[in-house]
């Protein structure tokens, strides 16, 4: 096996508030290998989108990481300097982020904003290379180059959802994070994302990390699934084996909530109660007070993290 | 551009009935003041029969409606009558004066950006850190200071103790004004004239006028820039332009300040008014010979014409000014279209 491209080693971040410390991520541990796509999935407010951003180093103050390390390609993410980190970002990793009609500034030309990009990275690009180096980047996103010379506003929301993604790939990085990237667009702009998703992976031998709640995109185009809840790892598995055999009460749950138009089911199938309180998380298990196999020993101690048939779960029914 | 041209003409147009709105309310509380010109010219104990000639020969003995259509029908011909006091058309005195309280304000207002727009910014690049609250100190302070005594202070520090500069007039009285008067901009002026040692001289009188009146506007600026940058900075373009690895210096000063200064922008236009306020003040405090000075002198003297002239002027001076903002905002900003 290829080493992997990223290393994510029981990492902990905090935000601490007037009333104690939300522990939104805790002890997470998670290993990425080059080309894959792997989706982070979990309710809104399970530490997925602050993890995305830590890989980044762009967590917001107060918050900040109070344990565990970031590895890529073996290297600390977490340690390195700001001039390694803004070299970090945009030539290893990149990230896209929910709302793409705010995502692009307003008061600059797409044209500018790509120059820029490119002009800090790489000084040395002339300003014609990089010009052409955009339009190629836009052109392979679908996007007539002719574009380049709009203001965001002039644009449609999923040529803005591209562009986005062309600003992340200009210098060419192994990882793109994408947080909630389909949350704003319709469901043909959406099915159009999914296959340019593919595309660029192939194109670019990217890595993808797709954190959602859209458990369909998931299905669509993840290789593996890491399931999160209350800022805790649940299951890890194959796409294949967490939606067709999900091990984790949660995942099940999670899986059953999605409405199928096929079956004739009356009502919307919901989970019972409400996510965890990160301030006083449950002593036990996240879930224990939500879940429908709840055991005694569950309320009393946290579940590590197994091995079971060659899949990862943190639940004591295995 | 035909469509600026339709807005800028549009604007033109509503400016007429604020100007009449405006004067009509000054025209009133002038005559409904105590004082009068006459007794200001005359003084307190003069025969009846004189006080009554003058007022037939200032047209004051007339029913204040008669004495408000004539002066509504000269204002129709462009003419601002002549002063009761003065032999003398109002529009001299202002013509003459008005240049002074241009650059005044004009370098003025380079100040209160300068002192306002930055250090807002910065802090809140830093916020919450010391000095964010060195700055929003800085910003509580220098608001609440009133003009006058920040000038006096100023004078006094600047000027007196440290003698660096001249603390009233516009210029050395040794320098002959009429070797390079023209425009009645002695900045331009001298610059035209190419007499540079009087242009340095006209600069060194200008500094602390506008300096006064840059730092005490600034605090509204600081404060408003802060709270905007604050507001940019947490945005999702912001964000995303830290994920792309662009140096933090260029996130604060060019992408989250060029749009924290939109509402700056709106603003500056709105508080050109407070500029114009601040600027009789600081006139007087430095004797600068411009319209603000002029118009407290002739309210002294209950000058109606020159007194009404110079709000005419001041009204017609901030639409001008709201109206530049209003089309600078569109070239700042690309979604504004006219």
């Amino acid at each position: 096996m290829n080493k992997p491209i990223l290393e994510i080693k029981n990492l902990c971040i905090d935000y601490p508030i007037s009333i104690g410390t939300v522990h939104a991520v805790e002890d997470v541990s998670i290993i990425l290998n080059k080309g894959e796509v792997l989706g982070l999935v979990g309710e809104s407010g399970c530490g997925k989108s602050t993890l995305g951003l830590s890989l980044l180093k762009l967590i917001r103050p107060p918050g900040k990481v109070s344990g565990g390390e970031i590895l890529y390609r073996g290297k600390d993410v977490l340690k390195m300097s700001g001039s390694e980190m803004l070299k970090f970002r945009g030539q290893n990793i990149a990230m896209v982020f929910q709302n793409p009609l705010t995502s692009l500034n307003p008061l600059f030309k797409v044209k500018d904003q790509f120059l820029e990009t490119i002009h800090y990275h790489k000084p040395e690009i002339k300003q014609e290379e990089a010009v052409r180096m955009s339009e190629n980047i836009l052109e392979s996103l679908g996007i007539d180059k002719e574009r380049m010379h709009d203001y965001p506003h002039q644009l449609s929301g999923g040529m803005r959802q591209r562009i986005m993604i062309g600003l992340g790939l200009i210098m060419q990085p192994d990882i793109l994070v994408a947080d909630e990237p389909t949350t704003s667009l319709d469901v043909i702009v959406e099915a159009g994302f999914i296959d340019l998703l593919n595309r660029l992976r192939e194109r670019f031998n990217l890595t993808i990390i797709l954190i959602t709640h859209n458990l369909g995109l998931v299905a669509e185009i993840a290789d593996r699934v890491v399931v999160m809840y209350g800022g805790r790892i649940m299951e890890v598995g194959s796409a294949d084996n967490i939606f067709s055999r999900p091990l984790h009460p949660y995942t099940f749950g999670l899986i059953n909530c999605i409405p199928n138009i096929e079956l004739e089911q009356k009502e919307l199938i919901t989970m019972p109660g409400n996510p965890p309180d990160l301030v006083n998380p449950p002593p036990g298990c996240r879930f224990a007070p939500r879940c429908p196999k709840v055991m005694d020993i569950c309320k009393e101690e946290v579940p590590e993290v197994k091995e079971y048939n060659g899949r990862k779960v943190a639940c004591r029914l295995y | 551009m035909k469509n600026l041209l339709r807005y800028i003409i549009t604007r033109i147009l509503l400016t007429i009935p604020m100007i009449f709105i405006l004067l009509t309310l000054v025209f009133v509380i002038l005559r409904i003041m105590p004082g009068d010109p006459v007794s200001a010219m005359l003084g307190a104990h003069a025969p009846e029969e004189v006080i009554e000639q003058k007022k037939e020969e200032l047209g004051l003995n007339k029913p204040i409606i008669i004495q408000y259509i004539n002066y509504m029908n000269k204002l129709l011909h462009f003419d601002l009558g002549e002063s009761m006091i003065f032999k003398q058309k109002v529009i001299v005195p202002i013509r003459e004066k008005l240049p002074a309280t241009i650059e005044l304000t004009f370098f003025g207002m380079f100040f209160t950006l300068l002192f306002g727009i930055f250090p807002g910014a910065y802090a809140a690049s830093r916020r919450r850190k010391g000095r964010d609250f060195a700055i929003r100190i800085y910003a509580n302070v220098v608001y609440c200071i009133p003009v006058y005594w920040m000038g006096l202070m100023l004078q006094l520090i600047l000027g007196i103790w440290l003698g660096w500069f001249p603390i009233a007039g516009r210029v050395n009285a040794r320098i002959l004004v009429s070797t390079f008067e023209r425009t009645g901009f002695y900045t331009l002026d001298t610059l035209l004239a190419g007499n540079l040692y009087a242009f340095g001289d006209v600069m060194l009188h200008l500094f602390l006028p506008s300096l006064t009146l840059g730092i005490v506007l600034s605090g509204i600026f600081v404060r408003l820039t802060r709270a905007n940058m604050l507001d940019v900075l947490k945005s999702e373009y912001i964000l995303s332009a830290r994920a792309r690895g662009i140096p933090e210096r260029k996130i604060v000063y060019k992408h989250a300040l060029k749009n924290a200064f939109i509402p700056v922008l709106t603003m500056l236009g709105l508080q050109f008014a407070l500029l114009l306020a601040g600027a009789i003040l600081t006139e007087m405090t430095f004797s600068w010979p411009g319209i603000g000075r002029l118009l407290m002198e002739r309210i002294y003297l209950r000058d109606y014409p020159t007194i009404q002239g110079v709000i005419v002027v001041f009204a017609l001076f901030v639409s001008i000014v709201s109206l530049i903002v209003d089309i600078l905002y569109a070239m700042v900003d690309p979604r504004v279209k006219y």
